[in-house]
């Protein structure tokens, strides 16, 4: 079996820029992820889009480039296409590689798998043709294809981006049906001292939404009772604004109300998780370099809390810098003194957060749907269903589980888990701490007995970039 | 004739790179190399499967590997369509109702 200093999941800006600094420090890297080239969420397949259409995905976008360039060291392995099942005690991560199981060790573990679109179950949210706001943009960056005929539906920066982007790419979207309110607004004036030292990020908001509306892209804003309408595949958004009722026919819903940490791989190892109440979601316990109670394992990026990829970048840094400091490569003044720097960024890229989160929170009919509404939708159960486990005693996510399924399908409860959570929480009027979250266990991913047979016990065919 | 889409490439690709590909009964052609959920889309596929519960029809959702909505049946085995690059000669059936769990 392949051994070396540090095996990192996850090549998106965290894990990129980790294994970036670890390799200069000289330590022996691994990086796996599951597509097949590394730019994670945000840097889609960016080498190959940038020629092809950095004009339409912006600056942003194409200076990603820096950070996938940074894999090019000889002391790091890219396994592009691994898909990552199985994590033990060692650390020792099993994944698939081209049809081959494969399994390797190292001395420590970052996880970086980032982040998941937070699940949005409104009415219709399961008809084809509905999609979250990401998979649109993952279509535009990777395959250079645009929605027709798309309306956006949601709250956040991220729906103002791929509005513009669809807008350059000349396929505007047909509306934008916001949901947060002017009370949001107004509340989230009190972190503005934050938010001005982060005012890049709002300049960059405000330009988003004024190429939006020199575009003429109708918006609607405060938006709720959202449905969508269809029988065999999604054909129009309805909606109240400002006290009318309205609907739009179109061919593509996009969902997004933020993104939430991808926990799924933390979880499989029992890294205990909290609750976040200003984002919402959980958070994976971790200390200041990244470090979790499993002492050889670290999160770095979105996964262990919502901070976008600049922050991702530079807590993928950190944490390498505190491996290299455990594994004798840089003393802890030499890692302290590098970190210091990187941690003056890290404060000015975080400022605008508690902005951005509280002006423009979660959809909250989302958060709580209506009984009819679909939760799980790999099984198809329903808010009230789980309700109604709550009031035959059900606590907990692993007993709704037991009892309706739910979470027991193949994406393992990674878009039902927050709502389900949520739900038995307010049932039960506990909090979602009490409440719990599904336990994970491998495999995390699909693997097929064939890919398990063709494992080679002794050794990894860690084939290079 | 090809079925409407709801979605257009910014940059058709040429003839000659494109696979031939059967999905259910139908034949279409496909970018070599391409995404599959993605260039099924563009070629105006829809669904992608049946729900096992329900036998309500779904596409992709997510196009990141987390959904499964986009799971799909090649040769036996069933995949998530958004995962996989189109191949020369691709065989993708629907998942049966009743199956479609994958393959875990
Ligand atoms: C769909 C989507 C689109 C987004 N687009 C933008 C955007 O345009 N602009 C913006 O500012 N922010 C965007 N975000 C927010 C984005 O998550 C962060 O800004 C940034 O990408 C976080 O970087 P990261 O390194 O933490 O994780 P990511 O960039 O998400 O990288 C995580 C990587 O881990 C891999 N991975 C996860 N699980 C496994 C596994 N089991 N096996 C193998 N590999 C695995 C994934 O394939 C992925 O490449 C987007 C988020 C999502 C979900
Ligand atoms: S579209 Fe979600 S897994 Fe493929």
């Amino acid at each position: 079996m392949r051994e070396v200093d540090l095996i990192i999941i996850g090549a998106g800006p965290a894990g990129m820029s980790a294994a970036g600094r670890a390799a200069e420090c000289g330590l022996s890297v691994v990086i796996l992820d599951e597509q097949p080239v590394a730019g994670g969420q945000i840097y889609r397949d960016v080498d190959r889009a940038s020629a092809l259409r950095g004009d339409i995905l912006g600056k942003d976008f194409t200076e990603g480039q820096k950070l996938t360039q940074r894999l090019d060291h000889k002391n790091i392995t890219h396994l592009k296409g691994a898909v990552v099942w199985q994590i033990e005690d060692g650390p020792r991560v099993s994944y698939t590689h081209a049809g081959q199981g494969g399994t390797v060790c190292a001395k420590r573990l970052l996880l970086a798998t980032g982040a998941l679109e937070r699940p949005m179950p409104i009415p219709g949210w399961t008809l084809p043709g509905v999609m979250t706001a990401g998979a649109a943009q993952i279509l535009l960056k990777q395959s250079g294809i645009a929605c027709k005929g798309a309306v956006l539906v949601g709250s956040g920066p991220l729906l103002y981006l791929i509005g513009s982007q669809m807008v350059r790419a000349g396929v505007p979207p047909l509306a934008l049906v916001e949901t947060q309110t002017r009370h949001d607004f107004i509340g989230s004036l009190r972190h503005l001292g934050g938010a001005l030292r982060g005012w890049r990020y709002l300049l960059k908001g405000a330009a988003m939404l004024w190429h939006l509306r020199r575009a003429r892209v109708p918006r609607y804003v405060a938006a709720s009772s959202l449905a969508i309408e269809g029988k065999e595949a999604a054909q129009a958004v309805a909606f109240t604004s400002k006290g009318k009722s309205r609907r739009i026919a179109c061919e593509t819903v996009l969902l997004h109300h933020g993104v939430v940490p991808n926990t799924q791989t933390a979880r499989s190892i029992d890294i205990p998780h909290q609750w976040d109440e200003e984002q919402a979601c959980f958070v994976p316990q971790c200390d200041e370099w990244g470090r979790t109670p499993k002492t050889d394992v670290f999160i770095a990026g979105d996964g262990a809390g919502i901070g976008g990829a600049k922050a991702a970048a530079l807590a993928g840094e950190i944490a390498a810098l505190d491996i290299a400091c455990d594994l004798g490569q840089l003393t802890s003044a030499d890692r302290d003194a590098a970190a210091r720097p990187l941690r003056a960024r890290l404060i000015n890229e975080r400022a605008a957060r508690p902005f951005i989160d509280s002006a423009y929170p979660p959809y909250a009919a989302a958060l709580a749907p209506q009984d009819a509404t679909i939760v799980c939708r790999c099984e198809e159960v329903t808010a009230g269903d789980i309700r109604r486990m709550a009031g035959l005693g059900c606590t907990g996510p692993n007993q709704t589980k037991a009892f309706g399924r739910a979470g027991m399908g193949p994406c393992q409860g990674r878009y039902c888990g927050l709502t389900v959570t949520r739900l038995l929480a307010d049932a039960n009027g506990v909090s979602p701490d009490e409440t719990g979250h599904y336990r994970i266990r491998p495999p995390i991913k699909p693997v097929t007995l064939g890919e398990i047979a063709a494992m080679t016990p002794q050794e990894t065919k860690a084939d290079s970039k | 004739m090809k079925p409407a889409s709801s979605f257009r490439e910014l940059t058709p690709a040429p003839e000659s790179a494109l696979a031939d590909v059967r999905f259910g009964t139908r034949a279409v052609r496909l970018p070599l190399g391409e995404n599959l959920a993605a260039a099924l889309l563009l070629a105006g596929i829809m669904p992608f499967r049946l729900t096992p519960v329900s036998g309500a029809p779904r596409g992709p959702f997510c196009m990141m590997g987390a959904c499964f909505d986009c799971l799909v049946e090649i040769d036996g085995v069933t995949r998530q369509a958004c995962m996989l690059t189109v191949t020369e000669d691709m065989a993708i059936d629907m998942p049966a109702a009743g199956k479609g769990d994958g393959d875990a």
